[in-house]
């Protein structure tokens, strides 16, 4: 108790001034809160998004349809519990073998109040809740299942690990757009969170080795190469997003012929994919820069083949140091996608517009963008520390810190 | 005759064959990925017609329609996730004109600053948008449109709060207008304003919803749009009694169904089909009494003039692509024109708009079908 | 003859192995790869456009833009032609982003030396500040500030009024000289707000989203020019009874500008490029008008030539900027 005191002396009031300041200030933020708080609770009409839930989750996915987002949702749960259990199990030497560390306690925690409140305070009808509760506490069941037996599997549970998520993303594919027997779902139909995801997911997975590639091209000695990539990136660089976006609406049906050019959901994926990898390719470059001549050179003389260098020893110390940029701009990528309703796609934004011009719903907006606000802060948030765990994961321990 | 550039079909067929040898491959988890792309992309199976585009179609197995979306009485998606209005029951009739069924068609929603590109890039065949027709748009040399007959005749109207004190355009000076960029009220209302000398702001915004929010935000003191379009947004306002339209009509705005220009003969199928449907209220034909007409008319050898009209004798259709019943059908699935505007802008809708000039011409309005034959 | 030749060839590696042919070859290859692709594109563009009677032509600029611009700085009317309209348009963006500039940059400054702050609140501030806005997309937080806030605003008397400011739903009222001389501050006329300066709410929404956004940018690389320089530096000022504040702005800051610039180019690159998304609140920037300007010629080609041009050229001309600033910056090293 005397050290919380003796530290909120040390923090809010270390001077007069700073004692007034802070004074001031928490007025302030008692005021902003409390006027906040009244608005969200008796002011705000909440039932823009209860009524539109859907909508902001799938768009116009067809109802009968749904099941397969539905089966979709269930295996991502399956191969998160899976990967995360898979991971906990081979305990690293700077933790404990426990099998749920302080975090893990707390995120699933956390899991269970989120999986329990948000469909309720969604108001869902019950069929529906137990469904995200049955989601939870499967995501649960795996990890747990995952810790405990996963090591009897040696260095083969990771392996599958890896192996999962590829797998999920394209049987993904189909279960959204269809084929292989089921009926297809024009890519004009999907909207909201899933759309969102989908152009994010799409063009994250695929600008990583197109920007890998041009980063190796703008350091390659070869002047055609270095001077194509330079152009490519830099001329992307120069542009604002919304206006390559339009040039993939309105200009990409000159440039192709007829029936080439892809539906407009695609089209944006692939301007996202390009757009991004030029910004990656930066990123690249400076962990390339960071990479000690003398690395390649050893390599060489060890007679690794060019190829073989860049993915054994080059690369990846490149990576590593280029993890914090790249995730950076695998975040702004995310957030670039509410661009997409300025070209009339029905992603978040796009659905939320609908809805507010929804005579039912008209002037909801603070409601609606608030709600959005709140997703994009947790799933851009969420990347952020993933990618801080992931750097973390990645520290070469071995070699202590020279700063 | 220039043959339209976007609807090469040879090269959706190598992109076909790729895809099916991607298909044999081991690569076929890819082909997933690449199908859903193409998915415009049509195959060969014509009806022996000389249109690129009716192939496209055909081949696609559905009418892809460019629409508004927002606009009640016009195009607008219900809870349900049905769209209906009358742009929307035009294209309902063209798919039933060429499949048999208004349910084949597939709606994009467009505003209206990329309406053009979107039908001039091939992504949409039909523009069915409350596109007003101008020379410019229809001449090659500016937008190169191919417009149908007109659907309704409109004119540009404002629309201000009753407690705003404005009466005509003059009380406008020097007060923000809200309008939505890239259409032809944009042009109009410069126009007007500026003959009559009264300085004012444009507010423009991209969309439709965009411009309605901020006037309601009360940003700007009156909205400008086609008077059919401000009455049908006035029906989804909270207080819909609490905004008056002036008097003053700016423009003339016939709203028109639009094709690319370059392919003569689905412009022809989409102008006779529509005027197979005005057509039909001339003559008294509903969608309630159309299969009774048909059968009259196979009894009746006499009825030359139906015969003809319903596809009994004579190759209409045919000589445009389509089945020779094709009126029948779409006045089937949709009804005549009379029946698709009492429903969704006339007596039967929430906008109650008057026929006025959109009576047919022997009621002295201005719908009028050439004749069949 | 085949025979006799290869046991020489055994010491020479075959040419596509040879080192000096082989990248070469691979510049050939992806030059001619390149190459055809370009062709291709361009040959279909071409063909394309003259089947719609479009061929690149820039007669269209001198034509009447027929549409009008609610806020210019430079005068634009319905009358004056199209180039006069983007000429107008890129007016807007320019001011945009140069207020945007300023107040980002301040904004920012504040928020990362706040974040060195001995006040813990005043830390936290600045830290929950960049968390929340670098996380929510931009165009969000615009239509934000646009239909919640600003639209919001009461109009007449009922205005938010701050001496010397007035914020009404009609504009951004603020006070200063009229005819040169005469102070005025805003006042009603009729109930209708009068005053020396004015932007609309429109302009106001998408600076006040701008600098916010760029701010949190901006604070995160000052912070790090800041937590760059050496802790000692620090510790020297405090000992010889130097102020936070002082130490703060004539012996950390002047250093930690060196690693401050740089960083500081890419977010003002980004801010410009950023100014675009007005289109969504309602302000005609020079995206805008080019939008509107393509839909009343068609001309798709030209205007995206005229757009891609203006913003290359803003992104060069602050590169070109930022890079003296940097030179500057860097001479004052010893």
């Amino acid at each position: 108790m005397a050290a919380l005191l003796r530290r909120i002396r040390r923090e809010l009031f270390p001077t007069r001034g700073d004692a007034v300041l802070s004074v001031a200030l928490l007025g302030l933020i008692t005021l902003a809160g409390f006027g906040f708080l009244h608005w969200a609770l008796f002011q705000a009409r909440w039932l823009v998004i209860q009524a539109n839930a859907t909508l902001f989750a799938v768009g116009r996915y067809p109802i009968e349809q749904q099941w397969r987002l539905w089966l979709l949702l269930w295996l991502l749960v399956a191969a998160t519990g899976l990967s995360w259990g898979v991971l906990r199990s081979h305990p690293r030497r700077d933790r404990t073998g426990a099998l749920w560390p302080r975090n893990d306690r707390l995120a699933a925690v956390l899991l269970g109040v989120v999986g329990l409140w948000v469909p309720w305070a969604l108001g869902l009808d019950l069929s529906l809740q137990s469904r995200w509760w049955g989601l939870v506490i499967l995501l649960l069941l795996v990890r747990w299942l995952a810790g405990r037996f996963g090591r009897r599997f040696g260095s083969l549970g990771p392996r599958l690990v890896a192996l999962t998520w590829p797998v999920l993303y394209l049987l993904g594919m189909v279960l959204i757009s269809g084929g292989l027997g089921l009926v297809s779902v024009s890519p004009s139909e999907w909207g909201g969170l899933l759309l969102t995801l989908l152009e994010a997911s799409f063009a994250i997975l695929l600008c990583f080795p197109l920007g890998v590639l041009l980063a190796l091209g703008r350091r390659s000695e070869l002047p055609l190469l270095r001077w194509g990539s330079v152009l490519y990136i830099e001329f992307i660089r120069g542009a604002p997003l919304i206006t390559l976006l339009f040039l993939g609406q309105n200009i990409l049906g000159f440039l192709l012929p007829g029936g080439l050019a892809p539906e407009r959901v695609w089209r944006a994926a692939w301007v996202l994919t390009f757009f991004a990898a030029a910004y990656l390719a930066e990123a690249v470059r400076a962990g390339l820069a960071a990479v000690p001549g003398g690395q390649f050179e050893a390599a060489r003389s060890l007679g690794l083949s060019y190829p073989q260098t860049l993915a054994k020893v080059v690369l990846p110390q490149a990576m590593r140091v280029a993890l914090p940029a790249m995730v950076g701009q695998f975040i702004s990528l995310l957030q670039d996608t509410t661009l997409l309703s300025l070209i009339g796609l029905m992603e978040l934004l796009g659905t939320a517009r609908t809805v507010m011009a929804n005579p039912a719903f008209l002037g909801k907006n603070a409601e609606v963008y608030l709600t959005l606000a709140v997703l994009f802060w947790c799933c851009c948030a969420a990347l952020g520390l993933g990618s801080r765990a992931l750097e973390r994961r990645l520290d070469p321990q071995t070699v202590p810190s020279s700063t | 005759m220039i043959r339209h550039p976007f609807t090469g079909l040879q090269q959706c067929g190598v992109v076909r064959k790729l895809g099916m040898a991607l298909r044999r491959s081991l690569l076929w988890p890819l082909t997933a990925l690449l199908a859903a792309q193409l998915a415009g992309c049509a195959s060969d199976s014509g009806s022996g017609v000389q249109s690129q585009k009716m192939a496209t179609i055909n081949g696609r197995g559905k009418l892809v329609c460019g629409v508004d979306g927002k606009l009640p009485g016009f195009s607008f998606v219900g809870p349900d996730g049905a769209y209906t209005g009358l742009d929307v029951d035009v294209c309902k009739a063209m798919a039933a004109a060429l499949f048999g069924d208004p349910g084949k068609v597939e709606y994009r929603d467009l505003n209206s600053s990329e309406r053009f590109a979107a039908l001039a890039s091939g992504e949409v065949d039909l523009l069915s948008r409350n596109t007003t027709m101008t020379l410019s748009r229809d001449a090659p040399g500016g937008n190169g449109l191919s417009f149908g007959p007109t659907t309704f005749y409109d004119g540009q109207g404002v629309m201000t709060p009753v407690t705003s004190g404005i009466r005509t355009l003059k009380d406008l000076a020097g007060k923000p207008i809200c309008v939505e960029s890239g259409t032809t009220t944009e042009l109009n209302l410069a126009d007007r304003m500026r003959e009559l000398d009264v300085a004012y702001t444009p507010l423009k915004f991209q969309t439709g919803d965009q411009t309605y929010a901020a006037y309601l935000g009360g940003r700007c003191i009156a909205v400008t749009s086609d008077r059919s379009q401000l009455a049908a947004k006035r029906t989804s306002f909270p207080s819909p009694d609490q905004h008056v339209l002036l008097p003053d009509v700016m423009s003339k705005e016939p709203l028109t169904p639009a094709t690319v220009n370059g392919d003569p003969a689905w412009a022809d199928a989409v102008r006779w089909t529509v005027y197979g449907l005005m057509q039909a209220e001339e003559l008294g034909i509903t969608k309630a009494n159309v299969a009774e007409k048909l059968a009259e008319a196979k009894a009746n050898p006499n009825q030359a003039d139906l015969r003809r009209f319903l596809g009994v004798e004579g190759d209409f259709g045919r000589q445009l692509g389509l089945p020779s019943d094709f009126v029948v059908k779409s006045v089937a699935a949709v009804g005549n024109y009379g029946e698709i505007f009492d429903r969704n802008v006339g007596p039967g809708s929430k906008l109650k708009l008057d026929r006025g000039v959109n009576r047919q011409w022997t009621d002295g309005g201005l719908i009028y079908s050439p004749p069949f034959r | 003859m085949g025979a006799e030749n290869e046991p020489a060839a055994k010491g020479v590696p075959p040419w596509w192995r040879d080192r000096r042919v082989l990248p070469w070859v691979v510049q050939a290859v992806v030059g001619l790869l390149v190459l055809l692709l370009i062709a291709f594109l361009l040959g279909n563009l071409v063909r394309n456009l003259t089947a719609a009677g479009l061929l690149l032509s820039w007669r269209w600029l001198n034509q009447p833009a027929s549409f009008g611009i609610a806020e210019t700085i430079i005068p634009f009317d319905a009358t004056m032609p199209y180039w006069r309209g983007l000429a107008a348009g890129l007016a807007n963006t320019l001011r945009a982003v140069l207020l945007g500039l300023v107040g980002a940059t301040i904004l920012g400054t504040l928020a990362g030396m706040a974040s060195f702050s001995r006040n813990g609140l005043l830390r936290g501030i600045a830290r929950v500040y960049v968390e929340v806005i670098r996380n929510i997309p931009l165009l969000l937080q615009l239509v934000f500030w646009y239909f919640v806030v600003f639209l919001a605003l009461p109009n007449g008397a009922a205005a938010v009024q701050i001496p010397g400011v007035v914020l009404a739903k009609s504009g951004l009222y603020l006070a200063g000289f009229e005819e040169g001389v005469r102070w005025t501050v805003p006042h009603l006329v009729n109930n209708v707000w009068q005053a020396p300066l004015r932007v609309s709410v429109e302009f106001g929404a998408l600076l006040t989203g701008l600098i916010i956004y760029s701010g949190a940018f901006i604070a995160e690389v000052v912070r790090g020019g800041i937590a760059a320089v050496p802790r000692g530096q620090w510790e020297a000022a405090s000992s010889l009874g130097i102020g936070w504040l002082a130490t703060l702005r004539w012996i950390v800051l002047p250093q930690a500008l060196r690693v401050i610039v740089p960083g500081l180019n890419t977010q003002y690159i980004s801010l410009a490029k950023n100014s675009s998304l007005a289109v969504a609140v309602g302000y005609t920037d020079l995206y805008s008008v080019a939008e509107t300007t393509l839909n009343q010629t068609g001309r798709a080609v030209e205007v995206y030539l005229i757009l891609l041009g203006a913003y290359l050229g803003l992104d060069l001309l602050i590169s070109l900027l930022m890079n003296g600033l940097n030179r500057f910056v860097q001479i004052r090293e010893r």
